[in-house]
Order: structure tokens, then sequence, then C-alpha cells
């Protein structure tokens, strides 16, 4: 369980989300959303203890996350950020091996044990067959995967991912996430993800979390908050909520701007 | 519950056993270079003590050699015995820490920095330690004590010091950036560079003495050098190889290793130390010598990968064997007997690589 108490974030002097409360339990799947710029991406360095709060508490499995060593913390949680720099040429083996280390010990030597879950989740990500290839050379989508079975060789009980799939094309979406609910399903692996992708948050996470304007602005199942009213109100922008017939989850439409909702929005989109 | 995506390519059981043949004959392949290079750099030693004015044959280089190990071996007279022992068996061997030193410092430079074209040399931290040797020897300060002189000491403040100043410059919210990086090392390099000279003028050494420091040689050097320089070799190498794991991983970015669980700042003051002993023992012996640190990591890493355990290791093999050829092509290069700086030689060989670096398709998307 993660639980988040009275949690401000900020750099520098700015704030950019104050006083959030909320818990994540154990095998939920929840989707972070939000327009642009609204702290979704902060959240997630904050969760994973990549910056500091500046006020609250955030703790998991009833520990505060500034008291876990780096390397608990990373044997229970596991972070896919955005995009993930490779400079160097280590093969995509060594990448998904890496993922072992907070499991290995300090003067071990890699065992059969690392291997088969490295091999495990290069399975599951289908990416086995990239193993020999040097990740500087592999495309972007195979790359994210590649990193996703890092993730998964860590072995974590929390998934975290940072619009982990915004820049891929639908197919590589949807097989990513493909991926998380089979292991949100069968291992009970928690999944929090921050995204962009309405359609695709609505398809695939049981819980959403909208936030906008330094705080959450509705928290609950993806069947009760993903309405038009709630999404207008986050995004300013009029969307039509439709059930499709064949798999039953809803999914938005966005309609154009009337001439004076554009009027409305005037100082904002001043660039325009 | 079924993923009909998950089953795509690859089916049936994990081949653990393949890749495990696999990883095994990766080992055996760096066992070998491992031997290669060792044969390699005993071969070297002896080849390259041979070589100079004085012409001595290979035995006469063994029985001293053997003779000093503590074999009983025929008597060799002691004009032979102090220019094999003494003069030219130190030399090459302080040649040979200096280029595993610097390697590895380079090795570590480009991993934590995430440069390709870092090195002790092009970050400035090489010249650093210079200005602390000089301004040491300048204010009088030198001697040794129990065979550990403060110079090394000197440079090694010096080279923290210019480090900070080379990653200070080149830091821009909180982000090291690339190209400012190597700029700012240049130039620090370049200033400090004049000040040794300046320091050195005032104190009156002949211009050969400044170039021989700015350059790097190996004139005049003896065990007792190797002495001071082998405990900061030593202690940076060790630091640098029992974390070499957290170095693979640091090589990925500062964001990755924390969500792997590496504790960043901890781990990479620890390596940055470790790089900076290397150096700062190096140039505390040899003086200034360029771009060691930045060819022998690449040449490694092109043919033993990027993994820092076997890089680290292969790497000082590989920087002993070319500065002790280096050392010995300054020393007969010339006709007229003289020496040339042995900086003269590795930069000769080192500017070109810099630039191919920079022009290079393989290296371009990293910096």
């Amino acid at each position: 369980m993660i639980q988040v108490q009275d949690l401000s974030l900020g750099y520098g002097e700015r704030l950019v989300l104050k006083d959030l409360n909320f818990q994540v339990e154990a095998g939920e799947f929840v989707g972070i959303l939000g327009p642009n710029g609204s702290g979704k991406s902060t959240l997630i360095h904050a969760l994973c203890g990549l910056i500091a709060p500046k006020r609250g508490r955030i703790s998991i499995k009833d520990r505060g996350l500034e008291d876990l060593a780096s390397r608990m913390r990373a044997q229970i949680l596991a972070v896919v950020p955005q995009v993930s720099d490779m400079r160097f040429p280590f093969n995509c083996l060594e990448i998904v091996l890496m993922g072992r280390y907070p499991r290995r010990r300090r003067w071990g030597s890699l065992t059969d044990d690392d291997l088969l879950w490295a091999l495990k989740s290069m399975r599951r990500t289908t990416t086995e067959h990239l193993q020999d290839r040097p990740v500087t050379e592999v495309s972007g989508g195979e790359r994210q995967r590649v990193v996703i079975a890092r993730a998964l060789a860590q072995d974590p009980e929390f998934l975290l991912l940072d619009e982990a799939t915004s820049s891929l094309d639908v197919r590589k979406k949807l097989e990513i996430f493909e991926i998380l609910k089979f292991l949100n399903a069968t291992k009970g692996l928690t999944v929090l993800c921050a995204m962009h992708d309405l359609n695709l948050a609505a398809l695939y996470c049981g819980r959403l979390m909208f936030i906008k304007d330094g705080g959450i602005i509705q928290d609950g199942p993806t069947e009760e908050v993903f309405t038009p009213e709630v999404l207008a109100r986050v995004y300013q922008t009029p969307m039509e909520v439709i059930r499709h017939p064949g798999h039953q989850r809803p999914y938005a439409v966005m309609l154009p701007l009337t001439p004076a909702e554009l009027e409305e929005s005037a100082p904002e989109a001043s660039l325009v | 519950m079924k993923n009909p995506l998950i089953s795509t390519g690859a089916t049936g059981p994990l081949d653990l056993a393949s890749v495990r043949d696999q990883r095994r004959a990766g080992t055996r392949a760096y066992a070998v270079a491992l031997l290669a290079l060792s044969l390699g750099l005993l071969v070297s030693v002896v080849l390259a003590t041979g070589i100079g004015r004085l012409d001595l044959s290979w035995g006469t280089i063994a029985w001293v050699i053997l003779g000093k190990l503590g074999f009983s071996v025929p008597a060799v007279d002691r004009t032979t015995e102090v220019v094999v022992w003494g003069i030219r068996l130190s030399r090459v061997v302080l040649s040979g820490l200096v280029g595993a030193s610097l390697a590895t410092a380079g090795v570590i430079f480009q991993g934590l920095l995430l440069n390709p074209l870092a090195d002790p040399f092009t970050l400035g931290v090489s010249t650093g330690g210079a200005f602390g040797v000089a301004l040491l020897v300048i204010l009088g300060v030198g001697g040794s004590f129990l065979g550990l002189s403060p110079l090394p000491l000197g440079a090694l403040a010096g080279a923290l010091a210019a480090m900070v100043v080379v990653l200070t410059l080149s830091r821009e919210s909180g982000r090291i950036r690339k190209e400012s990086l190597i700029l700012a090392g240049i130039v620090v390099s370049t200033f400090l560079s004049a000040l040794i000279s300046l320091i050195k003028s005032l104190d009156e050494e002949s211009l050969s003495a400044i170039v021989f420091w700015i350059m790097g040689s190996f004139s005049g050097r003896g065990w007792i050098h190797v002495g001071f320089l082998l405990p900061y070799a030593a202690l940076g190498l060790a630091l640098a190889l029992s974390y070499h794991r957290e170095l693979d991983i640091l090589a990925l970015g500062e964001e990755q290793s924390h969500h792997l669980g590496v504790t960043v700042s901890k781990v990479r003051l620890k390596l940055l130390l470790g790089a900076s002993l290397l150096t700062a023992g190096a140039v505390s012996v040899s003086g200034v010598i360029g771009f060691v640190g930045l060819v022998v990591p690449h040449l490694v890493r092109v043919l033993a990968g990027p993994s820092h355990g076997r890089l680290l290791v292969l790497s000082a093999f590989t920087g002993a064997l070319i500065l002790i050829w280096a050392d010995v092509v300054s020393r007969v290069l010339l006709a007229s007997g003289q020496e040339l700086p042995v900086g003269v030689v590795t930069a000769l060989i080192g500017g070109p690589f810099f630039f191919y670096l920079l022009k290079s398709r393989r290296t371009r998307g990293m910096w």
C-alpha cells in the first residue's frame, strides 16, 4: 500500500502540488491524468523518491519512503521513465540484468535465479530475441519494452510509469498495457501510471486520478469519474463519453471548441 | 489467464542453459584476453628495458632481474646492474603503472560523466594535479617520509580542486552540460598550464623542465617514484573495482541509477575520488600525460564491451602497454639522443583520435 499524507511538492519556491492525500492499495491499476504541467511527472518522481517532498509524507507498506534504503526501495518499487537515455552499447540482456542489482549481494556473482528472472521478464515483454542486441541499436518501442523488462526483473510490488508509452505508436502502447494488465491480474502487481492518452487510461485503468491546479480534482473508479463533466473541467475541452458497444469500456470523443470557449481560454492561448 | 501478446515470439521453456553457456564463453574470452595481455606486458617490460643507448643483451637483463628477485645468478658488473635495475626497469615499471592509472581513471570519468571525450587530461584534472605539485615544490615542501611523498597529496588536492571548478563551470540548473564539460576542462587546463609555467619560471627552472612537466616525462624517474604512486594507484583501482557494478548502472544516468537502487550521490563521490587518486598519483610522478585515458577505454570497449568490471581491468593492462611503448618511442625517437616528453608522443596519437570520436557516428549520439 502506498499512502500519501498532506503531500506538497515543488521546485525551489514554486509549489506544483499542494496537500495531496490518497492511498493506493495493493493490486490496483491507477491512471494519473491531467493537462500538461499539472504535476503528473512531479508526483511520480516524488513517489519513487527522486525528489523530496516540501511537506507531508509518503509511506510505502507502512514505512516512510525517506527511511527506506535505496536497495530496499528498489526491491519494492520499480519505475519506467518517459525516456531512458542509453549511451553505452550494453546488450539488452545486460540492461535487464541490471534490474537484479537491488537483489544481488554486494560481492555475490550472478546466480541462475538472476538469469532466470531476466529471461522471464524478457519473455513477458517480448524482448527475448533482443538479448544480444546493443540497446543503443534497437527501436524506441523495443527499448521501452527492455526497460520494462528491467523493471520487472527487480521483482517489484509496485510499478510506476511516467508517460512510458507517450512516444510509442498505437500498437506498441497496447502491447505494453496488455503486459501490465496481465501482470496486474495474475501477479497482483500494483500499477500507477501517469499518462496523457485518455482512452488508453479508460481502457486499462481501474481507477483514475485527475490532477490539476495543484490538487486532485477527481479520484475514483474509472466507471464513475470518467464523465464529460470531469473531463471538461480538467482539460477545459468539451468531451462526450461513449460506451463502446463491444468491450463496454467508456471512451472520450473530443468536440470542437466553440468561439465562446476559445474566448474563455484566450489568455492561455495567446500564443495561437 | 493467457495473454496472446505475451506468447508471441519465443515459446517453450526459458533457455537458461544456452544463456549460461554464452556467458561462460564470454568469461573464457575475457580470461584469454587477460592472459595474452599479461604475457604481452611481461615481454614488453623486458624488451623496453633492453632498448637504450647502452646495448645490453637479453641474457644480462634477465640475470640482473632474476638476481634482484633473489635467485642466485652469475655476477654482473655494477654499471650494467645500475643501468638495468636502477634506471631502465624502474622507469618501465613506472610508465606501466602511470599508463594503467590514467587509463582506468579515463574509464571512470567516461562512465560517470556519460561523456566519451572525458579523460583526466581533457577534464583539466591532470593539469590541476600538476599545478598542486608545482605549488608544493615552490613552497619548499618535498622530500619523503617512510617512502611516501607529500607531492601526490598536493596533486590530489589540485586534481580535486580542478575537478570541482570544471564541474561547477559546466553545470547548468543542476545538470552537467556535455559540451561545456570538455570546454571547461580545456580552459582550466590551459590556464593552469600557464600558471605552472609562471611558477616554474619564477623558480628559475629551465624551459625544458617546464615542458617536461606540462607535457609529461619519465626522465630521471626511479623506484622511489614507483613507491610514491603505488598506494594511490592501488587505492584508486580498488575503489573503482569494488564499485564496477554501480559504474555500469551510473553509465545509464542519474535517474535510472536511482530507480535501480544505487545511492547515486554517495557512490558517485567515491568513484570520483577513486579517479582523482589515480590521476593524482600518476601526475605527481610524471607530469601531465594526455589522451591515454581517452584512447584506451574506447579501444577496449570496442573489443570487450561496455561492462566496467572487465573494462577497468583490461584498460589497466592496455594503458600500461601503450605508455611503456610511448615512453620507449620518446627515448629513442630523436637521433641526437635527447628525450622527447612522452606527452608529445601520446598527444600525437591521441589528438587525431579525439577528432575521430568527435566526428564518429558511433559516439555522436553519446554527447
